[in-house]
């Protein structure tokens, strides 16, 4: 049975130093990171007690054998913000880690704070570089050279329903949903087959079905089983497959189809699979298709261009709708998916307002036409790249956003909102609002838990098992009135 | 061939689409119940419709789109990042995720 849809992303960024050459991503995003207002005490402990690669039994079943990657170590460098968000290194790039929402349009506007923190780091960071040393950073998914960073989302999911089923029935949609949330991309890269521009950033790094795995043999669908919530009653689908949207009307329906897709698959509503032949394969072909047309080949002999199989499970989805009691936005996602689909059978270049590959094709098409160069060009590779500049007044995207160029789903001041205040419907408002309040008496924190440290000396930890608990209506009057975490916690252990 | 198709949700509201019998798809919203106008945008706009002839929208979405791409042109040049080979070549990432 469908659950109401949690979701949140988590957005690696590209980092570059310039006038800086003895750059190092790593100490540069440390800068970063202690820079976001540095007036906070030291970061609070990241608690990975709770948090596991585990597999699910039921994708074992898949008979693949990956490496556990390895703990975290928990002193690595972790900001929880009081947005509810978490802002740490990962590897060697910065990563923001949205809190979790309980509707797309407030997940739009906490990823795109996270733009905003990632630049006010930066302003920060650059106060005390000297020489003129600058920090670039990039919401992208590639360098060209054939290192890619993820992108991730995240749906909390019934536990119940079958992983094979999702992955049976997921697996189309996602492979085919790029035609409308690729951010685009100048060549290809990790030896896959050659073209100009292509759909998605990501495509070309994907080698697997399903697994584990992230960093090499990425799979299509992962199996990471780690709900951050009761084990018994929800299942976190780890969605590695998309390309990091810059804009908010492809990253809203990116999202809103998503997880329109996954209640129907949740109430084994969809009325037949339409398995394809070689996933993998397709993935990369739909992405070098800019026509969005070109059949592709399914299990059973058939064949279907992206644009129908999408539009199959828009159908779906708006018999769906008219059948169980959808979430509120799932009427508007529903119109906007199917605005999309129309004008990409008709034209695909008409939607220059609203999809990042057309966006970004259109300028790229149109600065070649004046100068007269080509793919190859540097400053084609450049463009690319600086479209994802998360600087207002220099990323490419930003420039068309402030000339009014692009489709908006949201506004600055609710982006602003999100940037300092947490969602109000999730567990990410006790999280955040204890921060403001607590913070030096807060321990460590997780997705699922939150620890104080005591006047006392001793650590209480409270487990935060539902996502939905400890929301502004249940929580908010019990911070208020607290005068110290001792009261706050016995007045929250009485509910 | 082509039918409108009329639905309601769960919640009340009207959902009306056009139903292209060709791809047995359905191709476009038209409409949508009184009180949701408010929500329209100019993307989803009624006037935007199969009936309203989209495909010279398109055309005349375009042509304003032609107009203003030189003047955004101009203000990338401006912005554009100097000496964009080395920028490119230098810009290495170590794999994430």
């Amino acid at each position: 049975m469908a659950i109401p849809k949690i979701l949140g992303t988590e957005t690696e960024y590209g980092i570059i130093g310039r006038h800086d050459p003895d750059f190092d991503p790593i100490s540069r995003t440390l800068l970063l990171i202690n820079s976001y207002q540095c007036e906070m005490p030291p970061p609070s402990l990241w608690d990975y007690t709770q948090e596991s690669l585990r597999f699910d039994p039921q994708a074992m079943s898949f008979d693949d054998i990956y490496d556990i990657p390895d703990q975290l170590d928990p002193l690595s460098i972790n900001k929880v913000l009081e947005n509810g968000a978490r802002y740490y290194l990962d590897h060697a790039h910065p990563e923001y880690a949205t809190p979790e929402c309980a509707n797309i349009r407030d997940l739009v506007c906490y990823e795109k704070a996270g733009d905003r923190i990632l630049d006010y780091s930066r302003i920060a960071a650059e106060q005390v570089l000297t020489g003129g040393q600058q920090i670039l950073l990039y919401k992208n998914n590639s360098d060209h050279k054939g290192n890619s960073y993820g992108y991730h989302e995240n749906y909390l999911l019934d536990r119940s329903t079958p992983f094979r089923l999702i992955v049976e029935q997921f697996t189309p949609f996602i492979v085919s949903r790029q035609i409308f949330c690729g951010a685009g991309k100048v060549g290809t890269e990790n030896n896959t087959a050659s073209t100009a521009y292509q759909i998605s950033q990501r495509a070309d790094f994907f080698e697997t079905e399903v697994g584990l795995d992230t960093m090499v043999k990425r799979p299509l669908i992962n199996t990471r089983d780690e709900p951050h919530a009761s084990r018994e009653k929800y299942r976190r689908l780890h969605v590695i497959l998309g390309d990091a949207n810059m804009s908010e009307y492809a990253l809203y329906l990116k999202l809103g189809a998503t997880a329109l897709v996954l209640a129907m698959i949740e109430d084994e509503f969809l009325p037949r699979t339409f398995a394809l032949r070689d996933p993998v394969a397709t993935l990369k072909g739909i992405s070098r298709d800019l026509t969005c047309r070109k059949p592709v080949q399914l299990d059973d002999g058939s064949t279907i261009s992206p644009i129908a199989l999408q539009w199959e499970y828009w159908a779906a989805a708006e018999r769906y709708c008219a059948t169980f009691p959808v979430e509120p936005w799932g009427l508007d996602v529903l119109r906007k998916w199917a605005y999309v689909l129309y004008h990409l059978e008709q034209d695909p270049l008409s939607l220059a307002r609203e999809l990042d590959w057309v966006i970004k094709l259109r300028l790229l098409t149109s600065y070649m036409d004046r100068y007269g160069c080509n793919w190859d060009s540097a400053q084609v590779t450049m463009l690319d790249l600086q479209y994802h500049d998360i600087r207002r007044e220099k990323g490419l995207y930003y420039l068309l956003e402030r000339r009014g160029e692009v489709e908006r789903i949201v506004t600055d001041m609710e982006i602003d909102r999100a940037v300092d205040q947490p969602p109000d419907d999730t567990r990410a408002y006790l999280r955040g609002m204890c921060l403001k309040k607590f913070r030096p008496q807060v321990f460590s924190v997780n997705w699922d838990s939150l620890a104080f440290n005591l006047d006392e000396g001793d650590i209480r930890r409270i487990a935060l098992d539902d996502p939905l608990q400890g929301t502004k209506a249940q929580v908010a009057k019990t911070i208020e009135a607290a005068t110290s975490v001792a009261e706050l916690l016995a007045t929250l252990s009485e509910t | 061939m082509i039918h409108t198709r009329k639905s309601r949700t769960r919640s009340g509201e009207m959902l009306e689409v056009m139903v292209s019998e060709e791809h047995h798809s359905l191709t476009m919203i038209v409409g949508m119940a009184a009180g949701d106008q408010k929500q329209v945008r100019r993307a989803d706009a009624p006037q935007d419709t199969a009936e309203a002839k989209p495909a010279s929208n398109i055309k005349e979405r375009g042509e304003t789109l032609k107009e203003d791409l030189d003047r955004i042109i101009d203000e990338i040049d401006e912005v554009l990042e100097e000496n964009a080979e080395e920028f490119v070549k230098n810009y290495v990432q170590r794999g994430g995720e």
